[in-house]
C-alpha cells in the first residue's frame, strides 16, 4: 500500500475505535445498579431534598438520552425531550470542554485529580519500561545467540519464571523483604510528614519509595520482552542473509549489531508500543501493592469507593492510551520496514 | 583439450569428506573422499540431483557448514596452505577475498532492511585495507556497471529488484574483493528461463573479462553444456565422475552420467520418448552396501552390490567411480 | 541432515515432547497439580469449610507441626488452603479458557473461511475488543453481577479471546490456500467436509498449544482480579488467599507464610502450564536447533565417528 493511504486509513479506524470507546464508556456506568447519587453518599440521614440537590448537582436529574421514539423520522419531536439537555450529550459536550466531571469522592474535578496522578504513575513506569526494554533486549539478543547453552538455558528458566509471577505478588515480596530487611519504605511516594533540607533530599526520599516498585515492574516485563526478542533473533539468524554476512567474513560482533539486530527490532518494535498502552492497567497492581499515588491506585481507590465519575474518566483515559499506542506501533513499524515505507 | 590447460592451479580438492550428526537417525555421511581440481579461469560445473552433497562440499570449502556438520577428512589447497587448517579468523579473512559465494536462492540472501548499495559496499570495506566512503562508492558503481545494473539503484532496497537483478546483485557483491574464485550455487534455478540466459551469459564474460574462476553448482547440464570447461557429476555424497566438458558429453563412462544425459531432451530428435532414471536417490543415513548407485544402475553386477568402486584415473583429466571402467 | 518425526499420534507425541526436558518438567507440574486437586479432602490436613474455633494466638500463627505452613488471618490452616486452591484455580483456568477457545475459535475459522466483509468484520470486532482494557471493564461487569466464580470465570472467558481468534483465522487461511483445498473443492467437496477433514486437522495443534496458554493466562488473571478485591470472597483461591492477607494486616503481622506461599502455588501452576506450552509449541511448530551463528558443541547430540566399527556396522 501506498505511504499515505495506509497511515490514513489507519488513522480513521483509530478515530473510529475513539468513538466507540467514548459512547461505551458513557453507558457503561449507567447501567450500573442503584443510583449513583445514592452510591456517591454516604450519610443515610441526608434528607431528600439534599439528595435531590446532589443529584441536580452532577447533572443526574436530566434524561440519560434522547428517548428512543424520536429516532423513528415519522414521530419527530413527539417525545418532548430535548436532545440537548440529556445526559449523552452533556457527557459529549464536557468531553470537547476537557471536563470528566466531578469525582463523587473528593467533589474535585476528575480532570485535575487525574493530572495529579499522571505524572506520579510517568515517573514509576517511566524508567522501569526503558530498564526492561533494554535489558530484555539484550538479555534476549545474547540468549538467541548462544541458543542451547548453558547461557541460553539459564535465561530462558528465567525469564519464563519472570512471565509466570503474578506482578502483585512479587511486589510483595520484594516489599515484604526489602522493608524487614533492607529497611526500605513500605509504601507511598514519600515519607510522610517529613521535610526536606533541600529538594535533592526530597529527590532521595523518592528515589528510596520508588526503587522496590520499579525493580518489580523492570523484572516483570523484562521476561515478556526477553522471550519475544529470543525469538525474534532466533528467526533472523537462521535466515540467509545471515550467512551471507558470515560468508563475507564480517565479525560476529558486526553480523549481531547490523544485520539481525534491525531485522529483529521490527517486531520488537510493535510489540514493546502494544505493550506501553496497557502499561497503566498492568500498573494498578504494582500501585496498590507499594501504595504508589498513581493512576493505578486511583483506579483501585475509585473502585472501592464507588466513585463513578472518576472510574469513568479513567476508563477513558486507558482505552484512549491503548488505541493511541496502537496507532503509534503501526505507525512505527511503517516508517522502520523499508518494505512497506517504499512500498 | 581445454582452454585452461596449461593455467596454474588455484584450487585443489583432495579426499573431502564431510558428515553431519543428527538426533537419532545416526551420521549422515553427505560428502564421501571427493577430490576436484580448479585452475586460473577455468568454470568447474558440479552436477547432480538435490540431496546428492554438492552444496554441502561447497559449504564445506568455505567452512561455512552447520553446527550439525562436520569435516571429518581430506584437504583443502588453496594458495599453498590448506583451508582446513587456519584458525576461524585466518579463514574469514580468506572469505570473499579470496573465494567468495553466490548463494542458492537469491532471494533472501540480501538483507531487506539495508540497501543494496551498502551490502556490497560493506563486502569491499571488510576486506579492503584502506577504504573510504568514497572509494567504497566508485567500487560500488563499478561493480553494478559489471553486472548491468544501473547505478541509480544501489540506494534502492532488496524487495524493489526483480529476482534475476537480485541475482545479478549477489553477483555484483560477490566480486566486490576481486576474488580468485567464486563459487555460483544453482544461480539460475527459480529464474525464467530468459533471465537464466542471461545469468549464464553473465557469468562467462566475466570469466573472460577478469578471469575469475568459477564453480557452477547445477542439476542442469544444460548450463553445463553452456558455461563449463570441467563438470564433477556427484550422486549420493561421491564423485561419480569427473572429466573435461567435452569428454563428459562425448564419451561419459559413469553409467548415472550416461543416464543423465540420456534424460536430457535431445532438440535434433524430438519423436524420442522422454526417459528418466528409475527410483530415488539414497538416503545418506541409510546408505546401501557396495557402490551408491547399484540399486538404481542398469549395469549392475554382483560385486557392485557388496563392494564400493574406487576412483579410477581414465585419463589425464578424466576419473570415474565404477567397476566397470577399473582397469583390471 | 533428519526432521522431526511427525507426531500424528499421542505416543509420538509423547516420544518427541520426551526429548524437550523443559517440557516433561511442565507436565509433571501441571499433573502434580491436577492430583492435588483431585485428591485434595485426602492430602490436606484440615477442611478449610469446617469451622474452627479460634483464640488471638492462632491467627497468623508461624508454621509449626500442627500447621506446616501456619494459619491466615482466620486463623485456618494455609496449607490446605493451598491444597484446596488448587480445585478453584484449575476450575476457573478450565472453563474460562473453555469459553475464550469456544469463541475465539468460531470466530477464526468462521472469519478465515468465509473471508471476504465478514472476515473484514469480525477482525475489526476483535480489534475493538482488544482495546477496551480490560481491568476496568471487568470491574464495572462484577461490580453489576454478583461477584461469584461463575460470574468471574464467564468474564475472563468473554475478555480473553482475542488472542485464539487471530491465531485460528491465520491458520485457517493459510491451509484454504493451499492447493489440495482448491483441488478438494473442485470435485465437490462441501464446506463441512473441508473443515472437517482438511482446515480442522491443521489448525487444531495450534489450538492445543494456544489452550495452555490461555488457561495459564485465565489463572493470572483470576488471581490478580481477587487480590484487587474483585474475586468471590467465599471460596478461597490463591488470589484470594493473597487479598485477605495483604488487607488484614499479614505484612504488618509480619506473616511471610501467607504471603508467599499462595503466590508460590501460583507461579508453579502457570510456569508448569507455560513450560508445557512451550514444549507443545516446539513439536508442532518445530524450529531449527541451530543457526548461522552456532557454535555450542553441545548442541550435537550425538556425533557418530566416521569409524571402521561403524562402517562394518552399516555392511552388515
Amino acid at each position: 500500500m501506498r505511504g499515505y493511504r495506509y497511515l490514513l486509513n489507519k488513522i480513521a479506524w483509530a478515530c473510529l475505535t475513539v468513538l466507540f470507546v467514548i459512547v461505551l464508556n458513557f453507558f457503561l456506568f449507567r447501567i450500573l445498579p442503584g443510583d449513583p447519587a445514592r452510591a456517591g453518599i454516604r450519610d443515610p440521614r441526608m434528607t431528600v431534598q439534599a439528595q435531590e440537590a446532589i443529584r441536580v448537582r452532577f447533572g443526574l436529574d436530566k434524561p440519560v438520552i434522547n428517548c428512543f421514539e424520536s429516532l423513528n423520522p415519522l414521530r419527530l419531536g413527539k417525545c418532548g425531550v430535548n436532545p440537548l439537555d440529556t445526559q449523552f450529550f452533556i457527557y459529549i459536550r464536557n468531553l470537547f470542554r476537557g471536563e470528566l466531571g466531578f469525582s463523587y469522592h473528593t467533589n474535585r474535578p476528575v480532570v485535575d485529580m487525574i493530572g495529579e496522578r499522571l505524572w506520579n504513575t510517568i515517573l514509576l513506569t517511566g524508567p522501569a519500561q526503558i530498564l526492561s526494554i533494554v535489558l530484555g533486549m539484550g538479555l534476549g539478543l545474547l540468549a538467541a545467540w548462544k541458543a542451547h547453552t548453558a547461557i541460553d538455558y539459564a535465561s530462558l528458566i528465567g525469564s519464563l519464571v519472570a512471565w509466570s509471577v503474578p506482578t502483585f505478588w512479587l511486589g510483595i515480596l520484594l516489599l515484604f523483604w526489602g522493608s524487614s530487611k533492607l529497611g526500605l519504605p513500605i509504601g507511598g511516594k514519600m515519607t510522610a510528614g517529613a521535610t526536606y533540607a533541600s529538594t535533592a533530599e526530597q529527590w532521595l526520599d523518592v528515589l528510596r519509595h520508588m526503587l522496590l516498585p520499579t525493580i518489580t515492574f523492570t523484572i516483570v516485563y523484562m521476561g515478556e520482552y526477553m522471550l519475544y526478542m529470543r525469538s525474534a533473533v532466533l528467526e533472523v539468524l537462521a535466515e540467509d542473509y545471515t550467512l551471507t554476512a558470515k560468508a563475507k567474513g564480517l565479525k560476529t560482533s558486526r553480523i549481531l549489531r547490523v544485520h539481525a539486530l534491525p531485522n529483529a527490532l521490527l517486531p520488537m518494535v510493535t510489540i514493546i508500543a502494544l505493550n506501553l498502552g496497557f502499561i497503566v492497567s498492568g500498573a494498578i497492581f504494582i500501585e496498590t501493592v507499594f501504595s504508589w499515588p498513581g493512576l493505578g491506585l486511583a483506579v483501585y481507590e475509585a473502585l472501592n469507593r464507588r466513585d463513578y465519575p472518576m472510574l469513568q474518566g479513567l476508563f477513558l483515559l486507558l482505552a484512549l492510551s491503548v488505541v493511541l499506542a496502537n496507532l503509534v506501533a503501526e505507525l512505527l513499524y511503517s516508517v522502520l520496514d523499508p518494505r512497506i515505507k517504499t512500498g | 583439450m581445454s582452454r585452461v590447460d596449461g593455467a596454474p592451479l588455484l584450487l585443489d580438492v583432495r579426499d573431502l569428506s564431510i558428515d553431519f550428526s543428527t538426533h537419532d537417525q545416526g551420521a549422515m555421511h553427505a560428502v564421501e573422499n571427493v577430490s576436484f581440481m580448479l585452475r586460473e579461469g577455468e568454470v568447474l560445473g558440479v552436477v547432480g540431483e538435490s540431496g546428492c552433497g554438492k552444496t554441502t562440499a561447497m559449504l564445506g570449502i568455505l567452512r561455512l557448514l552447520p553446527v550439525t556438520g562436520r569435516i571429518v577428512s581430506g584437504e583443502i589447497l588453496f594458495g599453498g596452505r590448506d583451508l582446513l587448517a587456519l584458525s576461524e579468523s585466518e579463514m574469514a579473512d580468506v572469505r570473499w577475498k579470496d573465494i567468495a559465494m553466490i548463494f542458492q536462492g537469491a532471494m533472501n540472501a540480501l538483507n531487506p532492511v539495508h540497501r543494496v548499495g551498502d551490502q556490497i559496499a560493506e563486502a569491499y570495506v571488510q576486506h579492503a585495507s584502506k577504504a573510504d566512503r568514497a572509494s567504497a562508492d566508485e567500487r560500488v558503481c563499478r561493480l553494478l556497471d559489471m553486472v548491468g545494473i544501473s547505478r541509480n539503484r544501489k540506494n534502492q532496497y532488496p524487495h524493489q529488484y526483480s529476482g534475476g537483478m537480485r541475482q545479478r546483485a549477489m553477483i555484483a557483491m560477490a566480486l566486490a574483493c576481486t576474488p580468485q574464485v567464486v563459487i555460483a550455487d544453482e544461480p539460475t534455478t527459480a529464474l525464467d528461463v530468459m533471465v537464466q540466459a542471461q545469468i549464464l551469459e553473465l557469468l562467462k564474460s566475466l570469466c573472460d573479462s577478469i578471469g575469475v574462476a568459477i564453480i557452477v553448482v547445477t542439476h542442469d547440464l544444460g548450463v553445463v553444456a553452456e558455461v563449463c570447461d570441467s563438470v564433477l557429476v556427484m550422486y549420493g555424497g561421491i564423485a561419480a565422475e569427473y572429466a573435461d566438458v567435452d569428454t563428459l558429453f562425448n564419451a561419459a563412462q559413469h553409467p548415472y552420467t550416461r543416464l543423465l544425459l540420456d534424460a536430457f531432451p535431445d532438440l535434433t530428435r524430438p519423436k524420442d520418448r522422454l526417459t528418466s532414471i528409475p527410483g530415488y536417490p539414497p538416503r545418506l543415513n541409510a546408505l546401501p552396501p557396495g557402490c551408491r548407485f547399484a540399486p538404481r544402475c542398469p549395469a549392475a553386477f554382483d560385486r557392485c552390490h557388496v563392494e564400493q568402486p574406487g576412483l579410477s584415473q581414465l585419463g589425464r583429466f578424466h576419473s570415474a567411480s565404477c567397476f566397470l571402467v577399473e582397469p583390471k | 541432515m533428519s526432521e522431526q518425526t511427525q507426531t500424528t499420534s499421542l505416543r509420538g507425541l509423547w516420544a518427541s515432547l520426551k526429548r524437550n526436558p523443559m517440557a516433561v518438567a511442565g507436565l509433571f507440574m501441571v499433573l502434580f497439580t491436577v492430583l492435588l486437586a483431585l485428591f485434595a479432602p485426602l492430602l490436606a490436613p484440615y477442611n478449610p469449610k469446617e469451622s474452627v474455633r479460634v483464640t488471638v494466638d492462632d491467627i497468623y500463627a508461624a508454621p509449626s507441626s500442627a500447621h506446616w505452613l501456619g494459619t491466615d488471618d482466620a486463623g485456618k490452616d494455609v496449607f490446605s488452603n493451598l491444597i484446596y486452591g488448587t480445585r478453584v484455580s484449575l476450575t476457573v483456568g478450565f472453563f474460562a479458557a473453555f469459553i475464550s477457545l469456544a469463541i475465539g475459535g468460531t470466530i477464526g475459522l468462521v472469519a478465515g473461511f468465509v473471508g471476504g466483509r465478514v472476515e473484514n468484520l469480525l477482525m475489526r470486532f476483535t480489534d475493538v475488543i482488544l482495546v477496551i482494557p480490560d481491568l476496568p471493564l471487568i470491574m464495572v461487569l462484577v461490580a453489576l453481577t454478583k461477584p461469584s466464580l461463575v460470574n468471574i470465570i464467564i468474564v475472563i472467558g468473554i475478555l480473553g479471546w482475542t488472542g485464539t481468534a487471530r491465531l485460528v483465522r491465520s491458520q485457517t487461511l493459510s491451509v484454504k490456500e493451499r492447493k489440495f483445498v482448491l483441488r478438494a473443492r473442485s470435485i465437490g467437496a462441501g464446506n463441512f467436509y473441508l473443515i472437517r477433514r482438511h482446515i480442522f486437522p491443521s489448525v487444531f495443534p495450534l489450538m492445543m498449544v494456544n489452550t495452555v496458554l490461555v488457561i495459564s493466562l485465565a489463572i493470572l488473571e483470576e488471581s490478580s482480579l481477587a487480590f484487587i478485591g474483585l474475586g468471590d470472597p467465599t471460596t478461597l483461591s490463591w488470589g484470594q488467599m493473597l487479598n485477605f492477607a495483604f488487607t488484614r494486616g499479614g505484612m504488618s503481622s509480619g506473616a511471610w507464610w501467607a504471603l508467599i506461599s499462595p503466590g508460590f502455588a501460583i507461579v508453579w501452576v502457570v510456569l508448569g502450564l507455560t513450560l508445557l506450552g512451550q514444549g507443545l509449541e516446539q513439536v508442532f511448530n518445530p524450529r531449527l536447533e541451530w543457526h548461522h551463528l552456532s557454535k555450542a558443541k553441545r548442541m550435537v547430540r550425538r556425533i557418530i565417528t566416521r569409524s571402521v566399527e561403524s562402517d562394518k556396522e552399516e555392511a552388515s
